[in-house]
């Protein structure tokens, strides 16, 4: 988890610190802002189609064990994502 | 004739706005990636009529499995697009539509299932996203039928917008923005009780209990009805029926005739499992074993289907799954190879890669019965008691996560993690659920009858011809050197080949033990898949991995039948 503080409004997040974390590292039932998706041409298109977009707000609705998938919630709809993918989705969160 | 293309992402209803079109029945269910391929019908306008095409959901006009190819191809075709949308998400699936409308191909947009949106507090103004798309736009309920005349009528004014030209991935999604600031405003609104058990059924800790009670359910709800109907209905039947071709039987007196339509009379009497006639075995088997268990399965799973649970339940298996070389889709496949494996292999298009999609043809062909197959095994080991079917069933269990992890291994590729879209769970519809099972079981009785038949005449030939005997002799090494079975056996896997649940019933006169029959019901399944089957893998792995799975499926047999006999016969 990346910490850090920033002088210029991001994404409409006004200035302060922001959290940056992937979306499989938020607690269960939170919700964030998507920052960035980290990953070439295909990855981010895969999410498009489902919604998943920077400045999209997202809500994690469920995390498996033993590396298992992850559920999110966007636009009031949920997929269900594979870890390495969530992995690369990067949310910010103001603290 | 003109063509008009359904196209729309995953999960909106094509189908079944496509049904109401035509009125040709297709598969619609609420999971993403029920149509896989095409299906074309006709409809009637003013004077013209119009070839209507149902093509596969798409999210974008860059495909990344099969299905979405299968929908650009179609594409392609077109004269004309109804382009259907889920108004429920609708900036989602605006991203096809404006893809569509950069080709300048005529689109008419029907924005389905606008009675849910308004449910959940979503209004979109019409009038502004014809504008906006200079398109016209039909809001649609196709389940209900609301609306679709609407489009029929409004069909020839589909056209394509001037506007909208060629542009880049990131300006699509801003003008979508824009679009959506402009005519859609959404109120808030509170969590609902389905959302609660929409969570509840997808988070592992309570996901997995409610699994298991659900899938419990499932199983006691298929076998309490296809007992019901048997006892009840199927039985009774053939009770009546009995003296009438007992009555054929003397009237035929001894001969070629009596051996082919009634077959061999055990004391005197007809028993409509060993007796191999067209009239007695070869209706017995299908009407009061099989089509009972067909019915009472397809009815549950069209319900299933029609919830929304499955795309829950492959989330759950998705940890497991991915073990396996697939990911958690790979569920729907299997539970529509319970029903039959033709349908089972075809659902494994939405699968991503080459690899995924071998492993799970392979997976389905040898270790998923079907319920034709399992109708006779509950019938034949039933009287033995539960605990030997149980043996079976964890038996084919084993060896699907065994085969699994060693295909993970051997097979080359890619195995793509799960990206899958959960419908909202959905109230499915009595006149929907009873239309699908009664296509399904109409199927059956199309595809199945006359293989029966006939393998109920190659039966009777074989013995006349003394062949079976020969054939015995040749395989003996192996059947009943190596699985420890009756070398009469061998027939029946041959006879498997056209229909699994024929051959089942052949063992029956065999006088093999229990734990015999286990192995013998066991080996039906893995040995080699029925025709049908085999003509639909070849068709989708292609000649070199048909091989190459066939191989497998002779390994897998030898392994598996070798050691069943030294854990359950002790020799």
């Amino acid at each position: 988890m990346d910490i850090y503080t920033h002088n210029r409004t991001i994404l409409g997040i006004p200035k302060g610190t922001i959290m940056e974390q992937p979306i499989a590292s938020l607690e269960t039932g939170k919700t964030a802002v998507i920052l960035r998706l980290e990953g070439g041409y295909l990855f981010r298109k895969k999410m498009g189609d489902m919604g998943i977009r920077e400045r999209k707000t997202i809500r994690l609705v469920a995390i498996h064990p033993f590396h298992g998938p992850v559920v999110v919630e966007v636009d009031g709809r949920e997929v269900t994502l594979g870890r390495g993918m969530a992995e690369h989705i990067i949310t910010g969160d103001l603290e | 004739m003109k063509k008009i293309v359904l196209m729309g992402n995953p999960n909106v209803g094509k189908s079944v706005v496509f049904s109401r079109l035509t009125g040709a029945n297709v598969i619609a269910s609420n999971y993403p990636g029920t149509t896989v391929d095409f299906s074309k019908g006709k409809m009637r306008l003013g004077k013209e009529g119009y070839e209507i095409i149902d093509a596969p959901g798409t999210y974008s006009l860059d495909p990344s499995n099969k299905a979405e190819e299968v929908a650009l191809e179609m594409f392609g075709l077109a004269d004309l697009i109804i382009n259907v949308a889920d108004a429920t998400n609708l900036e989602r699936n605006l991203y096809l539509t404006l893809q569509l409308l950069e080709r300048k191909k005529p689109v008419i947009l029907a924005l389905n299932m606008w009675d849910e949106a308004r449910h959940t507090g979503i209004s979109i103004d019409i009038k502004k996203l014809e504008y906006d798309l200079q398109i016209p736009v039909v809001p649609t309920v196709a389940l209900s039928g609301e609306g679709i005349h609407d489009l029929i009528r409004r069909i020839d004014e589909a056209r394509s917008a001037e506007k909208i030209e060629p542009m880049t991935e990131s300006d699509r999604w801003i003008k979508i923005g824009e679009i959506i600031k402009n005519v859609q405003q959404v109120t808030h609104r509170h969590h609902t009780l389905r959302d609660w058990i929409s969570e509840a059924s997808i988070r592992p800790l309570t996901g997995f209990p409610i699994a298991l009670v659900v899938i419990f359910t499932a199983l006691w709800l298929v076998s309490f009805i296809g007992q019901t109907l048997i006892s009840y209905i199927f039985d009774p039947l053939f009770t009546l029926y009995t003296p009438i071709v007992m009555g054929l039987s003397t009237w035929l007196g001894p001969g070629f005739l009596q051996e082919l339509l009634i077959g061999n009379l055990i004391n005197g009497q007809i028993d409509y499992l060993q007796s191999m006639g067209l009239l007695t075995t070869g209706l017995y088997v299908p009407f009061a074993m099989v089509l009972p268990y067909i019915i009472a399965f397809y009815s549950v799973l069209a319900v299933f289907e029609d919830s929304g649970y499955l795309p829950r339940l492959a989330t759950l298996t998705d940890t497991i799954f991915h073990r396996l070389g697939m990911h958690g889709f790979g569920i729907i496949p299997v539970f529509l190879s319970l029903g039959c494996n033709v349908p089972g292999i075809l659902a494994a298009r939405s699968l991503e890669t080459k690899k995924q999609r071998f492993i799970v043809s392979a997976l389905l062909a040898i270790s998923v019965p079907c319920m034709a197959k399992n109708a006779m095994v509950f019938g034949i080991l039933g009287p033995y008691g539960i605990g030997y079917i149980i043996l079976v069933f964890a038996t084919l269990f084993i060896v699907f996560i065994s085969s699994g992890l060693i295909l993970n291994r051997l097979i080359k590729g890619d195995s793509p993690e799960i990206c899958l879209e959960i419908p909202p769970y959905r109230k499915p519809d009595t006149m929907t659920v009873l239309k699908k099972t009664w296509m399904r079981i109409r199927w059956f009785l199309q595809e199945a009858i006359p293989f029966l038949f006939l393998g109920v005449l190659l039966i009777n030939l074989l013995y006349t011809f003394g062949f079976v005997e020969w054939l015995g002799g040749i395989f003996a090494p192996v059947v009943q050197g190596w699985f420890g079975l009756p070398k009469e056996a061998t027939t029946a896997l041959l006879i498997g080949f056209l229909r699994k649940d024929l051959a089942v019933g052949m063992l029956l006169p065999l006088g093999m033990s229990p734990m015999q029959l286990v192995i013998a019901t066991t080996l039906l399944t893995v040995y080699f898949p029925c025709v049908g089957t085999f003509a639909v893998m070849f068709r989708e792995l292609g000649i070199r991995d048909m091989i190459k799975a066939t191989a497998f499926m002779i390994c897998t047999a030898f392994v598996v039948g070798g050691v069943m006999r030294f854990v359950l016969l002790g020799v």
